[in-house]
């Protein structure tokens, strides 16, 4: 499958790397760096040995079959795996520098600028203004709560669609609306890297090409991490990929493994390993 | 008996037959019985219910007025006429101060069970030990209170009423409210913990108001057995016959005591008043629903 049949949609897709819609070529300062990450479950290793950057103001991919470990991975980006009984990161995440997962870190810190948006569209059963003024409240952000929230909603191209409706309930939302909404929450906190879990997995094509298109807007100012089971997105909205997929070992026991990073032009025209090329092209066992 | 199922019938367009007469017999009977099953049960269930409204309201209406709203109890069981106030009193504040130190406790201990301590050993065996709360007999209770308490204050109080309803309200707390978090959705405190938010904030502000209305539910229903409860109260809080608003001071009563003490006499004078005691238990703990109801249905999750 040639790149061209990946990237249907040539609005986004001149926003790839080498032909990105200001002209500017993917930058090279990782905000985030993983070194030799793996990810434990108990004793189970889930994540073998990742070593990749997140650079800064970019779409990061991360793509391959179920089980592979690539939501794991992402989740061990901002410390979602901690309050799972057993769940250990060896090697090291570093955010500027700054080993993520050393001792004197407090996970709530991270998670204020490593923010997450998730598979299932989960609004809290508030109203919508007091979802997105949510993380402003816990962050003791006061007063001008109403520009914050607007500012936010604005961001996430839903202002215009919920104006008139701020204090209804976030469930009388569509799914797509509620998506947008929780990506609107998110951004409100003004994280530096949003970590996106297959956010449009339950979403109609409408709804994925919003939330795809509000991706790109959302690099001027964010950095972005996006697990996703569908190639073509991957290949569409983000400048780098990471291909992961699961191995036997000896013991035949699975595990998640990195095979290729790179710039997802480049993985997806030209990718160094067979095994990335048989999964892009669909002859993955 | 068997039924043998009518042979498949095609109509003349030969497409198949949609009719309930293509049904077997045996499953068109199957489908009766179960219907008739069900209607069967809900009205057997109706029949005492209905009795036992309209008994008491036939018999309670009678005596039911103002003055026995608002009079002292007869210290006398042959006297006619008086009034129930003492026990409307004593009802309301006992149980409502057994409320207030049940439901707190009972929804913080819910609390430490469902988010912090799930399944570590002391929430296990905190666990067991509520199950088997549940099951001790009220009169149990009420002797226990005896003990601890009223022989160490020297007095027989409304208080002493409170600490043994509270005893018995504090596991069924616990165990409904808990039922009630553990139906919150995982995803919504993940995403307040994915915006930097505290555990205990995330508890507050996102895990407890998706679950109010289901704990305050629960929580009525202990209040509601709590109300009818009689004899804890007739060991531990004496009896009077004049209104005693002072929980911490002197005997009181309660609706259930009085029924019971009334409904235990031969003369016709007591056993009225018994009957417009029953009655006014029912209404309050009617009313103690209703507004509840009313109340959780402001914080309650709204669809639209």
């Amino acid at each position: 499958m040639a790149s061209n049949n990946l990237t249907t949609r040539p609005s986004v897709a001149v926003h790839a790397p080498g032909g990105t819609a200001s002209g500017v070529e993917p930058t090279d300062t990782p905000v985030m760096q993983l070194r030799d990450v793996s990810v434990y479950y108990g004793s189970y290793e889930a994540v073998r040995g990742t070593t990749m950057p997140i650079q800064q103001n970019q779409v990061t991919a991360m793509i391959g079959p179920s089980g592979c470990g690539k939501s794991t991975v992402l989740r061990a980006l901002n410390r979602m795996n901690d309050p799972i009984p057993g769940a250990r990161v060896s090697g090291e995440v570093s955010f500027h520098g700054q080993d993520l997962y050393a001792r004197d870190v407090d996970p709530i810190q991270v998670r204020r600028r490593i923010g997450m948006v998730f598979q299932k569209p989960n609004p809290f059963p508030k109203s919508i203004f007091d979802n997105v003024a949510y993380g402003l409240r816990i962050n003791g952000i006061k007063g001008r709560l109403d520009d914050h929230v607007e500012e936010a909603l604005t961001k996430a191209a839903l202002w215009d669609e919920v104006k008139d409706k701020l204090r209804k309930s976030a469930l009388a939302l569509s799914g797509g609306q509620q998506q947008r909404l929780c990506i609107a929450r998110t951004i409100a906190v003004k994280p530096e890297v949003i970590l996106m879990d297959e956010p449009c997995s339950a979403l109609d094509p409408i709804a994925t090409a919003k939330i795809e298109d509000l991706m790109f807007e959302l690099t001027s100012d964010y950095t972005i991490v996006i697990v996703t089971h569908n190639m073509q997105q991957a290949a569409r909205v983000s400048h780098y990929t990471a291909f992961f997929t699961a191995e036997v070992d000896d013991k035949q026991v699975r595990h998640g493994r990195l095979v290729e990073f790179s710039q997802t032009g480049k993985l997806f025209t030209n990718p160094a390993d067979k095994r990335t090329e048989d999964y892009i092209t669909g002859r993955f066992g | 008996m068997s039924v043998t199922a009518p042979p498949a019938t095609r109509p003349a367009t030969g497409g198949p037959d949609l009719t309930r007469a293509a049904l077997s017999g045996r499953r068109r009977f199957t489908n009766h019985l179960a219907t008739a099953a069900i209607w069967g049960a809900v009205l057997l269930a109706v029949i005492p219910l209905a009795l036992v409204a309209y008994t008491v309201i036939g018999k309670g209406a009678g005596v039911m007025s103002l003055s026995f709203l608002t009079e002292d109890i007869p210290n006398s069981y042959r006297r006619e006429g008086g009034g129930m106030a003492p026990a409307i009193i004593g009802t309301l504040v006992i149980t409502g101060a057994a409320a207030l130190m049940a439901i707190p406790l009972g929804v913080f201990g819910a609390i430490y069970l469902n988010e912090y301590g799930k399944q570590k050993p002391l929430a296990r065996v905190i666990r067991l030990m509520a199950d088997v709360m549940t099951g001790v007999p009220s009169i149990v209770m009420g002797l226990f209170v005896y003990i601890s308490w009223v022989l160490l204050v020297g007095q027989q109080t409304g208080f002493a009423g409170a600490l043994a309803l509270a005893c018995l309200m504090l596991p069924v707390v616990i165990r409904s409210s808990e039922e009630m978090l553990r139906l919150v959705p995982e995803e919504l405190r993940q995403a307040s913990m994915a915006l930097g938010a505290r555990k205990w904030k995330t508890t507050l502000t996102v895990v407890l108001p998706a679950a109010i209305s289901g704990i305050t539910s629960g929580s009525l229903l202990a209040v509601a057995r709590a109300a009818g409860e009689t004899a804890p109260i007739i060991i531990v809080t004496g009896i009077v016959f004049t209104p005693n608003w002072n929980l911490f001071d002197g005997s009181n009563t309660a609706l259930p005591a009085q029924i019971f003490r009334n409904a235990s006499t031969s003369f016709p004078a007591a056993q009225d008043r018994a009957w417009g005691a029953a009655l006014t238990l029912i209404v309050i703990v009617l009313s103690f629903t209703v507004i509840a109801r009313f109340i959780s249905s402001r914080f309650a999750i709204k669809e639209r």
